[in-house]
């Protein structure tokens, strides 16, 4: 069974990054990004706009890179089904700081809310539990919210949660699009070298 | 007499490499077993050649160097994701072990092999070629070079002649 899908998708990112300061965080490209952007933005954001399914690859590099900080992967269903099998890279990985967290509102929502997969039977806390990460989450509910930055804040163990939100069009909150700025700025703030 | 596959692997170390992301293939399975053994380095299985682009700009975002190991019909697997490469100009280095081009027996090969500089090329990716084994050091350090100070997307094609016809009988 897949969760409900009724959560506001701006207010649990609002209120899953003001638990999460710390947090370097991958967004995937369309709503989520938008999303991200919209709960305020910082340089330890770097927002996709292309790269289709490969948010959770991109974000198990950053955190292989740095071991000790939190990652989270901020992306959408659609998103993460196109990237099913880094599921089973990740899984085989045991990254103890990178959560993978779904937007699942069961639609590709940029491109006229078309049915996704999540609306067809798939669950994707499913397939992360078959692939071995070590937690994950069914969200139906803002109070588990909670629940889950304790387990991206901890740093203990990979994870996914699917978070069930509303397939609402929400006005664009559009972030920069220059990946090389985003790239420099992030690493700034991590204090590494810009070329 | 030294075998370039740990040639190979000792440039990569040298250059500061801490991460490598392979689909597994013969021609690499040497040194995919030396980054495994090697304490220093990170060796990660993927599921498809395209993660491992994602990963290696994941990687740098994070401040470590990493390389990509794959065969030539992977190459096919990255296109969309080397435009995350070009447009954040993020430094990628991939090796790329070439099928279908030299005493293939299988003619599946072919066709992804015969596109691979081309398709490489036409995302951006500089290509270089190593045909010869003494060729490796000297081609795989300025590759990794150019990838990690100039922030370039570069491939090495290792040629299927360097590596040698796969067997087809069942001795080893």
């Amino acid at each position: 069974m897949s969760n409900a899908k009724n959560l506001n998708r701006r207010e649990v990112v609002k209120v899953l990054m003001t638990a999460c300061p710390e947090a370097l965080v991958i967004a995937g490209l369309g709503s989520s990004a938008y999303d991200l952007f919209a709960a305020g933005d910082r340089d330890l954001n770097f927002y996709l706009w292309g790269a289709m399914g490969g948010a959770a690859s991109i974000g198990l590099g950053l955190a292989l890179a740095q071991p000790g900080k939190a990652v989270i992967v901020l992306t959408g269903d659609g998103e993460q089904l196109m990237g099913l099998g880094s599921l089973a890279t990740i899984g085989a990985q045991q990254p103890n700081n990178l959560s993978v967290v779904v937007l699942d509102n069961g639609h590709y929502g940029e491109t006229g809310m078309q049915p996704s997969h999540t609306s067809l039977g798939a669950n994707l806390a499913a397939v992360a539990a078959a692939c071995g990460l070590a937690w994950t989450m069914d969200i139906s509910e803002m109070s588990q919210i909670t629940t889950l930055a304790e387990h991206i804040n901890a740093k203990q163990a990979c994870g996914l949660a699917s978070i069930g939100v509303s397939a609402d069009a929400l006005p664009r909150a559009l972030p920069n699009r220059d990946a090389v700025y985003l790239k420099n700025r992030f690493r700034a703030a991590l204090k590494l070298p810009i070329i | 007499m030294i075998a370039w596959q740990e040639t190979l692997f000792d440039v990569l170390k040298n250059n500061g490499v801490k991460l490598v992301t392979y689909v597994p293939d013969a021609g690499h399975a040497d040194v995919i077993r030396r980054a495994h053994n090697d304490t220093s380095l990170r060796a990660v299985v993927l599921t498809t050649e395209e993660e491992g682009v994602a990963f290696a700009c994941g990687a740098a975002l994070g401040g470590e160097r990493s390389v990509l190991l794959m065969q030539s019909s992977g190459v096919g697997n990255c296109i969309n994701m080397l435009s995350l490469v070009s447009v954040g100009r993020f430094p990628f280095l991939t090796i790329v072990t070439m099928r279908g081009e030299w005493a293939e027996f299988n003619p599946w090969q072919v066709p992804m092999s015969q596109a691979t500089q081309t398709v490489l090329e036409a995302m951006g990716v500089i290509v270089y070629r190593v045909s010869e084994a003494d060729e490796v050091a000297s081609i795989v350090d300025a590759a990794a070079r150019f990838a990690f100070e100039s922030e370039q997307a570069v491939a090495v094609l290792l040629a299927q002649k360097l590596i040698g016809r796969k067997q087809w009988t069942n001795e080893k």
